[in-house]
């Protein structure tokens, strides 16, 4: 306590009052209770993986080949999620096509171009606002903009309810994020780096290429996976954009002409198989689940594991 | 060597100009990189448009009346929207019930308890948990939440209920929350600590005294963001809620019930067109615009919030 | 201009630096005196701002070819902002601002039609911490020609300025390996050599030793010392006993503080001979800060 003084400094005395209190209970309970917390989101993390592995395992064991490259169907014992990867796999190509190029100029343009100006603060506020719109709006745009006002491009046969509809909405859904990541990675750049390349007389995009992109490089890529990996995942703005969700002709086919047919993917085949009656479709649900948990997962953990790599180099 | 300018005694405006190809290639590069920052505006400005052309068509069309009734039945002609702002009130509610502890304890545990190692396999765990898609949470929330926990906890409860719903939105919120908050904790500078360590302060009243009060403003910002997250949430309450074509006014959470996410979704979920009487097409962009403005204000507000605790240090 | 700052510009038969005799290290002097040879800078009335913010004011004076110019003087007194004038590198910070002129060879530096990125290829510069990219030692070097559009044997202009930057015997064998390996003298060295290989005539160099030792911080200045037969250098160092070893030329700075705002801006106190500027300062601030008794 304060204003104490020790009567004697013998070591005996001083060993006993340094070392305090035994046990601090309330700081036990303080730092349990967090622990409890995180233990808790863990668990049931680890409960949702058992429970949707536990329930789709006889799927994938007994009929994987046929599950994997199916079609839908009303019997759940025949259905399959073929045209849902399909799907899936278009919904990628056009996010790496449209949303990465964009979404990483507009970060460049952003850190390294833009003056301090009101215009750029307007656009650096407006994205990050945009990264917060729940992506049911972004339905709304791509239903308004992609397959009403742009359907005679984006599907003629089908009322624009195409894989191109739902590509182009989910890239311009994940183009903020790619932005806000592709932007703090280049911001973590260190000014010096640049300094010595304008101190040689190299111009602006002479720096960008040969030592700003390469250093932000696997930040910028860690960023992209992670917003390729939510867009592969989300649901609801392909229910606005029209993703077939009951039985689907064709729409397994990769040329380049059924992408103006109609389509679906695999959130929209989970969205659609969870609310049917039919015995046999919760095992299909989940083993559905599965395989894109499998994809969404992997996809993040190798973004994840990729930036803490370089972020223990540097 | 190419002949110094001082040695020769000649230098004009014109050898410092560079070659005119090189610069040209600079200013093209630097246009095209400004055309994809503008795109940004260009879909804040399509957004608005969308949304803002059908849901004035509702506001200016529709009967006030019916949007005053006893529940949310677009295809019916009754929009009452104080049911789905309610549902989605309610699950909101559970579900910062659910992640404001867990995403607040995760996030001061790692700030300030765990140590490095212990911290470096549990963040990628709630990271990879972040990337859980919604319907999968949604299938969890109608499978597993709903008959273990919610229905045990009140027999009562229907499998479809908003309760489960909520939790299920939760958990999606929590590792959000968690990332942000600690985010929050961990830009209180170390000298801050150090000085309460300093004065002989324990580790629980310096987290709860001098770290937790510094970033406050942080946490907020968290909570808020975590709220605008919840209310934005689609899928899992379009699966676990219940309530596919519309719901009557309900407060009972474990009843089922409908969100205006949710009811966007069903409005156009199953059929080739929005079908239905009347203004229900118009009503899907009203209900959006409203949802799009609700998640703006708290976006905003907790950019403030943000931007306060980066000020202060 | 404020009659404090005396700027004296040197004038003929002021002599030859006796102290130079003091450094023994027989030197090879192509520039001669310094006096004599015509200006590779001549700064005009120069005060640059950074928004409002007035961080250097009122400089005029000229810098001499193939010889060393020391900027001296206190922190926050203008001398990096200054120096970052020299070859337009402020252009990259959006507030700054310069008003009054600085003339290379004659020409305004700050013309509408100059474009900096040409002037920092003839106007290289060395920065406060090693900076080397994160690359081979190969690449470091090659960058600056590469986008210059050179088209000759990359591998001779490498030797060169490795061997102009004393470097070369011990980095030939690894040439391909990572800059980030070298020691901090080293990779400074290489950020000479860096700067070289464009083959600029001027050389800036902000305070290159601070984040040397003293072992490295002699090599610098030994090396400082062989090209300014080449090359005009002009360092700005808060190392008095840096100046008085390596510069021909010295400039004292001072801060001012500015009453109603609280900041202080930079002014040239004083501008003569190294040798002058220690043994007879024309200014008490200059003697108070020459012999320690101020900064």
């Amino acid at each position: 306590m304060i204003g104490t003084t020790p009567a004697t400094y013998a070591p005996e005395a001083v060993r006993k009052r340094l070392q305090g209190k035994r046990f601090d209970a309330k700081g036990f309970a303080f730092s349990a209770c967090l622990l409890a917390a995180l233990l808790i989101t863990v668990t049931l993390l680890a409960v949702l993986l058992y429970d949707v592995i536990n329930g789709g395992w006889s799927v994938l064991t007994s009929r994987p080949i046929e599950f994997l490259t199916g079609s839908l169907s009303s019997a759940a014992a025949d259905a399959g999620i073929g045209q849902g990867l399909r799907g899936t796999f278009f919904i990628a190509v056009f996010v790496i096509l449209v949303a990465f190029p964009i979404g990483i100029g507009a970060a460049i343009y952003l850190e390294e171009y833009a003056p301090s100006t009101r215009l750029t603060r307007l656009i650096d506020v407006n994205i990050r606002n945009l990264a917060g719109v729940p992506s049911v709006v972004y339905g709304l745009l791509g239903f308004a903009i992609f397959v009403k006002a742009l359907g005679s491009f984006t599907g003629p046969d089908a009322n624009g309810r195409t894989v191109i509809s739902a590509g182009l909405t989910l890239a311009i859904l994940v183009l903020p994020i790619v932005i806000i990541t592709s932007a703090e990675a280049i911001r973590a750049v260190p000014d010096s780096l640049r300094e010595a390349g304008f101190g040689v007389g190299a111009t602006r995009w002479e720096v960008i290429r040969s030592h700003v992109l390469p250093y932000a490089g696997p930040g910028i890529l860690t960023g992209t996976v992670l917003a390729l990996a939510r867009a592969l995942g989300e649901a609801a703005p392909l229910i606005l954009v029209g993703a077939t969700t009951g039985f689907l002709s064709g729409g397994d086919s990769y040329n380049l002409a059924s992408l103006q047919g109609r389509f679906t993917a695999m959130p929209m085949v989970i969205y659609n198989w969870t609310g049917r009656p039919q015995p046999g479709f919760e095992t299909a649900t989940a083993a559905a689940i599965v395989v894109l948990l499998a994809v969404v997962l992997v996809a993040n953990a190798t973004a994840i594991l990729l930036r803490n790599r370089y972020e223990k180099r540097r | 060597m190419a002949p110094r300018p001082g040695e020769s005694g000649v230098l004009s405006v014109e050898s410092l100009k560079g070659a005119p190809g090189r610069f040209r290639k600079e200013s093209a590069i630097r246009r095209v990189f400004f055309a994809a920052a503008a795109t940004s505006i260009l879909i804040s400005a399509l957004i608005v448009l969308s949304l803002a052309g059908e849901a004035w068509t509702f506001v200016t069309q529709v009967d006030y009346s019916s949007l005053w009734t006893d529940g949310w039945f677009p295809r019916r002609g009754m929009y009452d929207v104080k049911t789905i702002f309610v549902g989605s009130i309610l699950v909101t509610i559970v579900a910062m019930f659910v992640a404001g502890p867990l995403g607040m304890g995760a996030a001061v545990y790692l700030s300030e308890y765990a140590k490095p190692r212990l911290r470096r396999t549990l963040k990628p765990i709630l990271e990879i948990l972040a990337g859980i898609p919604s319907v999968v949470l949604g299938f969890f929330a109608l499978t597993w939440i709903s008959p273990e926990i919610v229905q045990r906890l009140n027999p009562e409860s229907s499998l479809f209920n908003l309760m489960a719903a909520g939790i299920g939105v939760g958990i999606l919120t929590t590792p959000l929350v968690a990332s942000i908050a600690e985010d929050a904790m961990r830009s209180v500078p170390q000298a801050l600590r150090e000085a309460s360590y300093g004065m002989g302060a324990r580790k629980v009243t310096t987290s709860t005294k001098v770290v937790i009060p510094a970033a406050v403003s942080g946490l907020v910002a968290a909570f808020i963001i975590g709220i605008s997250r919840a209310i934005g949430e689609t899928m899992v309450v379009a699966i676990a809620a219940g309530a596919t074509g519309g719901s009557l006014f309900n407060l009972n959470v474990f009843e089922p019930g409908q969100t205006m996410t949710a009811a966007m979704a069903s409005m156009a979920a199953g059929t080739d067109a929005v079908k239905g009487a009347g203004l229900t097409f118009q009503s899907l962009f009203f209900v959006g615009l409203l949802l799009f403005l609700i998640t703006l204000l708290l976006n905003v507000s907790a950019g403030r919030f943000v931007r306060r605790v980066r000020q202060r240090y | 201009m404020p009659p404090e700052a005396r700027t004296k510009r040197p004038t003929a038969g002021s002599g030859i630096p006796a102290s130079r005799a003091n450094v023994a290290r027989p030197v090879a002097r192509r520039g001669g005196d310094p006096a004599s040879s015509s200006p590779v800078f001549r700064l005009d009335d120069l005060s640059v701002y950074y928004g409002s913010f007035k961080a250097v004011r009122n400089v005029s004076m000229s810098i001499p070819q193939q010889q060393i110019t020391a900027f001296i003087g206190p922190s926050g007194c203008g001398k990096t902002t200054l120096l970052r004038c020299l070859n337009r590198m402020n252009d990259l910070v959006d507030i700054a601002r310069v008003e009054g002129k600085v003339l290379y060879h004659g020409v305004d530096l700050y013309d509408e039609q100059v474009n900096p990125v040409e002037v920092r290829r003839r106007i290289g510069m060395v920065f406060q911490k090693p900076n080397p990219f994160p690359k081979s030692i190969y690449d470091n070097i090659t960058f600056g020609p590469k986008v210059a559009g050179v088209k000759g044997n990359l591998e001779e202009i490498v030797e060169r300025s490795l061997r102009r930057a004393a470097l070369w015997d011990e980095v030939k064998d690894r040439l391909k390996d990572s800059a980030m390996g070298l020691s901090g003298g080293q990779q400074q060295r290489l950020c000479i050599a860096r700067a070289l290989a464009v083959d600029p005539e001027v050389i800036l160099m902000d305070e290159p030793c601070s984040a040397l030792d003293p072992i490295a911080t002699g090599r610098i200045e030994d090396l400082m010392e062989e090209i300014k037969t080449d090359y005009t250098i002009v360092i700005v160092t808060h190392n008095m006993q840096q100046a008085a070893r390596v510069s021909d030329m010295c400039a004292f700075f001072t801060a001012e503080i500015n009453e109603h705002s609280d900041t202080r801006t930079g002014i040239l106190v004083e501008f003569d001979r190294t040798e002058t500027m220690f043994s007879n300062p024309q200014d008490e601030r200059t003697e108070n800060y020459v012999t320690g008794r101020f900064g």
